[in-house]
Formats: structure tokens, C-alpha cells, sequence
């Protein structure tokens, strides 16, 4: 496919115009000695039908999670996207304009912004919001660097319950800023309040904890904040934007910084990405906030417009001086969860919270009825928990796969500790039909 | 583009609405407070808006109309290559096989998804002219530090700690703050009057505590600098790293290759190169592609070809920085530039940056005899002009907002000279948009003349006139609220 527009008549009327004999005249300035010999080592262009049945060849050895019953979570979730998310989210206004620098001329993808900053303040309790980073791992190591520069201080704690994606992302970062991280154990499935009592110092920037966390299990926020509080150290929340239609926002908490993994907005699996990472934090904090923000204003004649704001904290104007070396946001991703919010409303996020909460608990309860099955932790969850098995990880999933079920993650892949476990997610997608398959084939493992 | 007073979600629908719906729960209703520590449980549902879907949809499609896109507007944004994105790549990325797959799926489940990446990683490192490509990096500044972490930890290998980088003071915002976020010190070179780098300048600064130069070739004012060579063998000869911003790829690509004039690490960016959306901001993906002394440092998972023909993630590789992003890496957005690529091939690649100089020379051509251009050509895909309209009162700004009454998004502003526009056609766009461009800029030169006052407050067209951003900054009104 050729997506130019010349032809080789205006090629050699575009040519005459510029005043040289050859499209190759215009590369004087790249040394020949420098120039690649021969073509690129990669196939020649194919036509739209060709690129269709070359893709469709490598679509169809995947088995996705419309053929196969999903029940993985971990950080990416299988849950229900309106028809309307998509039709609204993709229109191709939003999909193909660039970033609004030029507020006239995108007044409508910057009051989507707003709108969506509005949005993500209300589910998470906060009072402002950025319009989104990558994804929940490098917004955590943003909020972290944002800590610290508030704080002046360089000491940082992380929760053994959080991601280990967000955990070693987080290291990546801050190894190369010399920074060091202290991990607080978490041996019930939430973070041991008294070692991170024993954590906390005078030069502690923040603590980092995941609510609910890595095992599916709620932190006791209304305890964790007030011990970081009281050395002086600011809290950052990681949450599931969907928990809080039941539980508690962290907001709530007295939290002075809550990121998120917003994937559960509206945004297809695809494979662990694009998605968008959510930050929010308190008013006071905004000019040491990273990321796009959009902000109201009045134009010559009084009306209400939006531009994006206080970019003089932005690598464009601060060069080296930036809060972040961010530029983007994932726009198109905080148009879908903007209007994946938008159309669940007050009470659909509250539904959906409902439902993989109870459908959760009960896929919890039929499956620790069974034989060589227990629930691994007693801390109160949400819409994940660990199962330990003494029929091995490997067979029991094994079962679930031979009758199309994906039937958890091991927990191995996190930690070798718990080798003998399987995180298990439910959202409002599963059935009661589904579930009971699923623990009929554990059963038969 | 309407003139039409709108509302925010929040001042529209009414309490009890919503557009979204589910089946009944068909599993045992568990009291939320009988499981939920009371200092947990929420006391009521989160305040969001209650609109109902026929509401939902209108206020969506009338903010789309208050949009400029390259689906409806020529964008000639420099340093941006805003061209075409072709539908098809929409279409594969939604294709189901795709869309649908859970990170933690069993390898034996998603072969055709890695071999997909592992094609993709394998085409870019060869469009670089470079050993391996690291698909994990989010976007271009994502994938700016990336390499300067791998830089970093190749230094430190050898039991270095270098802690300066260099780079044009022509360069993107992007690569002085990269260099903070890696806790190393930027410095700038100076460029000469023709554009290109002042090698006396850059050997003068560049030493053994220096880690990398980072160059964006061609550069930001769209010359190709020829003493790429020379600029490589300075870098070397101090045991330093050549690092390319690639955001200017898309004029060399099938002409030149980075590895092939000396850079050791460069990163691509799909949303510019191979015409993945720009999505108002993202998601871009920013592929970092190194040479073999760097490829041990590169983050984790990696996807690879087994001898037996399978594909996997391979996570140990021990000396690598570790991991920059969750899961794997933008896929939704290398599905496209994977479909891209094989769309175009080999021969359209070059095809692209062929026509996409034909076109940024040709526009120079017709604009220069009003509007200044203070380099020389041939430009390599995009130029630069500071116009001059003396006892005007017009500037850059006034320009730019003129061009949106024509329909036109306006160029890069102010960057990298101040008061210049940076114009980037892209290959995409035919002879008449370029010509239509042309006589835009033609026809607000006269403008400026005739009746500057007109530029001056440009746009006349759009819903909103121009905004007071100072206020937007100094009181910050960033969510609505219901006082």
C-alpha cells in the first residue's frame, strides 16, 4: 500500500518548482558513503487484502478471551465496554488530532480533558487530577519522584502488596536517581503496620501502597495514612478506579497522592497495553504534578474555554527543569475512560463494583469448599483473591484450560514464595454458570 | 466548527440516569457491610454524571466538531509528522485475536501476538541499521530515557559513572529532561549559523565524564547535518555514546541508517514514523533500538524466536536495566506500526521519505520570497521560516492563528528559534493541499499588510477566541465542581 498522493507528473512539476533534476538531488547533504546500499532487508509493500490475510494468520493463533472464559487479572482485567465507549471514544476527531496545544483549535478534546480530570477526582476523592501517564507502573515512579521533590527527602517505601511490575519500574527509576527503597512484608496480604512503623524515618518521602493490592486485598487505609502522616512522609495510594462504586475512595483517607491503573475504564486488554495511568493529588501539590493538565479559562469575549495549564512545569518551557520529562498523556485512552465513566454514571460504576464484588466472593466461597483448596489470605478483598492448592498450580490451571477456562495467574510468576498459589479475578462479565465451571474444573484437577 | 454555547457532562442529564447496562447479578447478593470493615465501605456511589446514552452521544460528537484532525485539517506541525493514519491499521489493532488478549495468557495461547512484536522488534532494528530493538518504552521521551538508562548502566559495566550528556541547543525539550529523570546533567552545544552542530563547541565540551551526545539528525530545523561522521568519531573518541532522537526518522528511512553513520542507541516514535494516531496526546510507543555492545542492558521481557520456532518472553538477562513500563509495552500501537510497516515494505519506506522531502522543498520553494528561511537548501522533511513583516505588530502567533481560519492547523511555534514556524508537509498530503498551504501563507502576508489587525486577532472561526492562558495558569481552575 502507498499512502503518497503524487504522481509522477507532480513529481516532476514539484521538482522544477524547487529548482532540481532529481528527487536524489535533495539528498546531497547525506554523504554517499553513509547512504544505504540496496533496499532495506524487510518485505516489499503488500496490498490491503495481502496485509488483511497476513494479519489474520497471526490473529488466529491466538486463543483471546472471547473464546477462553477469563478469570485473570493482576493488573488487567477482562470487564464489559458499552458499545457507546467505543463509537464516542474513536471518533476519528479525536484519534487522529495531536496534542491541543493549539486551544482554538481543539477546544473539544481539551474539555474532554477537564471533563475527565473532574471525573477522576470524583472516583478517587482528590482534588485535582492530571489528564493521565502511561500506565499505573511509571505513574507510580512519577508520584514517587513527585514526593520526594515535595518532601526534600529521599528515603522511599514501598509495600511487599504492591504490583511487582509497579515495584521494579519504580527501582528502574530510581536506581538512576540514587534513591533507595525500603519493601515492607506483607505476610497476611496486607502491608505488617508494624514494620513499616519500624520502616518509617525522618528522611521517609513516601509510602507506596496498592489498595486493593496485588492479592486482591484491601489495605487498611484508615490506619496506613495516619502512621505515614505522623513522620512527616506523604502517602500515595495506588487503587482500582472500579473499587471505589463500593469501596471508600482513598481520597476518603487523607491521601496526598492517588494513582491508578484506569485499564478498568472502558480500555480493551490488548495484550497489557496502551492503557492510562491515573494520578491525582491534593490542590496544594498541582505545580509539582507531572503530566498534561487542562484548565478552564475565559477567551477575549468572555466565554468559557479550556488550554492546557501550567506548562511552565513542562520539559518544553523547563528543558532539564521539568517536573517530568513526560509530553504526552495516553489522550486517547482518557478519552475512553472519560466516557466509559460518563455512561456507567453514579450508578453503573456502583453495579459494576457490586457485581464482581459478589461474584467474586461467591466463585471465593465455592472454590475453598473444595478439596485441597483454601483461600490464601483472610484480609478483606475485592474483586481478586489468592487461592492456595495442594493439587499443584500447574495441573489445577491445566484443568481449567482444557475446558477453555483461564482459570488464574500463578502466583509464581510474582513470587516464588507462593508457588503454591493462583490469583483469581471476577469481574461483572462472569456468570454464575461460568464460575461453576470454573470450579468444577478445579475439582477435577 | 459551531459557535454554540457548551455545556459540561456534569450540567447536563438528571439524577437516576445512566447509559450503560448489565444483566441482573445471577450469583447470591452479599451484604457489602457484612464482608466491608465499616471504615472502608463507601456511604454512597461515587458522584459521577447522570446522562442518559442519547445525551452521552451528542455531547461526545459535538466536542468531536470542536476538534481540528488530520482527518479533516492539513497539519503542517513540525518535528510532529502529523501524516495520514491509515484506517487499516484501525481495523487489524480491533481485529478479535488482538484486542481481546489477557498479558498473562499462556505463551502456547498468544504466538501470534509475540511473533508479531518479535517481526516488528527485528524490522526496526533493521531500519535502524542496529542489533536489537526493546518494544517496551511508552513513548518517545519514554524511550529518550530508556536509552540513557541503557547508556548508563553500559558506563557503569565498565566501571564508569559518567554523569554529563550532551546535546544541540537546538534539541527537543524532551532530551534536557530525559537527562534529569536518569540524575545526569544536561549541556548544551551551540549549532552554527548554517544549522549544524559546532563541532569546536562539541569538542570542547565533550570528555570522559561525558556519557552520550544526544543529536536528532536530520534536525529540528530540518537539515540533514553532513558532519554526522565526524560529530560520531568525537563522541567515540571520549568513550562516549552517539544517541539519536528519531524523531525526524521519517526523512531517511530506506535512505540512511542511524547504526550505519555511528549512533549506538536511538529510540523511534511509531506515532510520528509509521503513522500510528496521535489520539490528541497518546498513545505513541517509543521502540528503542541499540547497537550489540548495548543489547545486554536492554529492559526486560524481551521477545524472542526459539530454536524450535515458538516465540517467548525472556526475562533473564542479567544485566538489564530492568523493566520501564508494565506488562510489555504499547501492543495496541505496535499492532499498527507492525501492519504499517508491512503495508508500505521496504520500497515504500523509502517511498515515504522521498515524498516527504519533495513536499517540505517544494513549499519552501514557493514561500521563501516572503517568508525568510535562514537556511540554505535542499531541507530534509520539514524547514523553518522567521517571518518578517516589519511595523506590523504581527508575529509567529498571529500567523499561526490566521492559518486556522483557512482551515489549517498551524505549525510548530518558537521552536527551535524563537518566533519561527516549523513546517512539516509529511508525504502524505497531495499537491493541492501543499499549493492551498501555500497560498494561505501567501494571502495572510498580504493581510499583514492590507489590514494586520485581522491577523492579529485571529481565529475568527472557531468557537472560542483567543484565551486568556495567564489566568488559566496563575489561578488554576483544573476540575469542575458544583459551587
Amino acid at each position: 500500500m502507498r499512502f503518497t498522493q503524487f504522481t509522477d507528473g507532480q513529481v516532476e512539476q514539484a521538482l522544477e518548482v524547487i529548482g532540481v533534476d532529481s528527487i536524489d538531488a535533495l539528498f546531497v547533504t547525506i554523504p554517499p558513503a553513509l547512504r544505504l546500499k540496496g533496499d532495506l532487508k524487510i518485505p516489499s509493500g503488500v496490498s490491503e487484502l495481502e496485509l488483511l490475510k497476513d494479519v489474520g494468520s497471526l490473529t488466529a493463533r491466538n486463543q483471546d478471551c472471547d473464546q477462553l472464559v477469563c478469570f485473570l487479572g493482576g493488573g488487567a482485567y477482562d470487564h464489559f465496554i458499552p458499545t457507546v465507549v467505543d463509537a464516542l471514544s474513536m471518533q476519528t476527531e479525536f484519534l487522529t488530532a495531536y496534542t491541543p496545544y493549539q486551544a482554538e483549535a481543539s477546544q473539544g478534546i481539551l474539555q474532554l480533558f477537564y471533563e475527565f480530570q473532574t471525573m477522576i477526582c470524583l472516583l478517587t476523592g482528590m482534588e485535582v487530577a492530571n489528564a493521565s501517564l502511561y500506565e499505573v507502573a511509571s505513574a507510580a515512579a512519577e508520584a514517587v519522584l513527585m514526593a520526594t521533590s515535595i518532601t526534600r527527602r529521599r528515603n522511599v517505601i514501598v509495600a511487599e502488596s504492591v504490583h511487582p511490575d509497579t515495584r521494579q519500574v519504580l527501582d528502574t527509576y530510581l536506581r538512576s536517581q540514587d534513591m533507595d527503597i525500603v519493601t515492607v512484608p506483607a505476610p497476611d496480604g496486607v502491608i505488617d503496620e508494624q514494620a513499616l512503623l519500624t520502616a518509617l524515618s525522618e528522611s521517609t518521602a513516601t509510602v507506596l501502597v496498592q489498595s486493593p493490592n496485588l492479592f486482591g486485598c484491601v489495605e487498611r487505609l484508615d490506619r496506613i495514612v495516619p502512621i505515614v502522616h505522623d513522620r512527616g512522609a506523604l502517602a500515595i495510594v495506588s487503587t482500582d478506579p472500579i473499587s471505589s462504586g463500593i469501596l471508600k475512595p482513598p481520597g476518603a483517607f487523607d491521601t496526598d497522592i492517588v494513582i491508578g491503573e484506569g485499564q478498568a475504564l472502558g480500555v480493551p486488554m490488548q495484550y497489557g497495553g496502551p492503557y492510562l495511568g491515573l494520578l491525582a493529588g491534593r490542590e496544594k501539590y498541582l505545580r509539582k504534578m507531572p503530566g498534561r493538565v487542562v484548565g478552564e479559562t475565559k477567551d477575549t469575549e468572555g466565554r468559557r474555554g479550556f488550554c492546557l495549564t501550567l506548562q511552565t512545569r513542562e520539559q518544553h518551557i523547563k528543558r532539564e527543569r521539568a517536573t517530568s520529562n513526560i509530553c504526552t498523556n495516553q489522550g486517547l485512552l482518557a478519552a475512553r475512560a472519560a466516557v466509559y465513566m460518563a455512561a456507567m454514571g453514579r450508578r453503573g460504576i456502583a453495579e459494576v463494583a457490586s457485581q464482581c464484588f459478589d461474584k467474586a466472593h461467591y466463585a471465593a466461597t465455592q472454590i475453598a469448599k473444595l478439596k485441597g483448596y483454601e483461600l490464601r489470605f483472610a484480609a478483606t478483598f475485592f474483586k481478586e483473591f489468592v487461592v492456595r492448592t495442594s493439587r499443584g498450580v500447574e495441573a489445577a490451571l491445566a484443568a481449567c484450560r482444557a475446558r477453555g477456562i483461564l482459570g488464574g495467574v500463578p502466583m509464581a510468576r510474582f513470587d516464588e514464595r507462593f508457588n503454591d498459589c493462583f490469583l483469581v479475578a471476577v469481574t461483572e462479565k462472569r456468570t454464575r454458570a461460568e464460575i461453576d465451571s470454573l470450579v468444577a474444573a478445579l475439582d477435577s484437577a | 466548527m459551531r459557535q454554540e454555547d457548551h455545556p459540561l457532562l456534569f450540567e447536563i442529564g438528571s439524577s437516576g440516569l445512566y447509559a450503560a447496562s448489565l444483566p441482573k447479578s445471577d450469583v447470591p447478593t452479599l451484604k457489602p457491610a457484612d464482608a466491608i470493615p465499616a471504615e472502608l465501605l463507601a456511604d454512597e456511589p461515587p458522584p459521577l454524571p447522570e446522562v442518559g446514552e442519547l445525551d452521552l452521544v451528542r455531547h461526545y460528537k459535538r466536542l468531536a466538531h470542536r476538534c481540528f484532525s488530520i482527518d479533516a485539517n492539513f497539519y503542517p506541525l513540525g518535528s510532529c509528522t502529523m501524516k495520514y493514519n491509515p484506517r487499516i491499521n484501525e481495523r487489524v489493532a480491533a481485529m478479535p485475536g488482538f484486542l481481546n488478549l489477557h498479558p498473562y495468557q499462556d505463551e502456547a495461547d498468544v504466538q501470534g501476538i509475540l511473533e508479531l512484536l518479535y517481526r516488528l522488534r527485528c524490522d526496526l532494528a533493521e531500519i535502524a541499521g542496529l542489533a536489537e530493538t526493546t518494544l517496551q518504552p511508552a513513548a518517545g521521551a519514554h524511550g529518550e530515557m530508556t536509552g540513557l538508562m541503557i547508556i548508563s548502566a553500559y558506563h557503569e559495566s565498565r566501571g564508569e559513572r559518567r554523569t554529563k550528556v550532551l546535546a544541540p541547543d537546538s534539541a527537543h525539550g524532551t532530551n534536557p529532561a530525559s537527562c534529569s529523570m536518569c540524575g545526569r546533567e544536561s549541556i548544551s552545544i551551540r549549532s552554527k549559523d548554517n544549522g549544524r552542530v559546532d563541532l569546536e563547541d562539541l569538542r570542547a565540551k565533550v570528555d570522559e565524564d561525558t556519557a552520550a551526545f544526544m543529536i536528532t539528525n536530520p534536525n529540528t530545523v530540518g537539515v540533514f547535518d553532513e558532519q554526522i561522521g565526524d560529530i560520531a568519531r568525537i563522541v567515540h573518541a571520549k568513550g562516549a555514546q552517539l544517541y539519536l532522537d528519531g524523531a525526524n526518522m521519517n526523512a531517511i528511512l530506506g535512505i540512511t541508517r542511524p547504526g550505519d553513520f555511528g549512533v549506538d542507541c536511538m529510540h523511534f516514535n511509531t506515532h510520528k514514523t509509521f503513522g500510528t494516531p496521535h489520539g490528541g496526546g497518546g498513545p505513541g510507543a517509543g521502540p528503542v533500538a541499540v547497537a550489540k555492545h548495548l543489547c545486554e542492558f536492554l529492559p526486560v521481557p524481551q521477545v524472542i524466536k526459539r530454536d524450535d520456532g515458538t516465540f517467548s518472553w525472556l526475562s533473564d538477562r542479567p544485566n538489564t536495566i530492568g523493566k520501564v513500563r508494565s506488562f510489555y509495552g504499547q501492543v495496541g500501537v505496535l499492532v499498527r506500526a507492525y501492519a504499517y510497516i508491512r503495508a508500505v515494505g521496504c520500497d515504500g519506506l523509502r517511498d515515504v521519505a522521498e515524498k516527504a522531502v519533495l513536499a517540505a522543498n517544494y513549499m519552501a520553494a514557493k514561500m521563501k520570497g516572503r517568508y525568510p528561511i535562514p537556511f540554505p537548501p535542499p531541507y530534509a522533511h520539514e524547514f523553518v521560516t522567521i517571518p518578517d513583516f516589519p511595523g506590523s505588530g504581527v508575529t509567529d502567533i498571529d500567523i499561526a492563528k490566521r492559518l486556522i481560519d483557512y482551515g489549517i492547523h498551524p505549525p510548530t511555534m518558537s521552536f527551535p528559534i524563537h518566533h519561527c514556524l516549523m513546517i512539516e508537509p509529511t508525504e502524505t498530503e497531495s499537491l493541492a493541499t501543499l499549493d492551498h498551504f501555500v497560498a494561505a501563507m501567501l494571502a495572510i502576508a498580504d493581510e499583514i499588510e492590507s489590514n494586520p489587525e485581522v491577523v492579529r486577532t485571529a481565529p475568527h472561526t472557531t468557537p472560542i477566541k483567543r484565551l486568556d492562558e495567564v489566568t488559566a495558569s496563575r489561578k488554576p481552575n483544573v476540575r469542575w465542581t458544583s459551587e
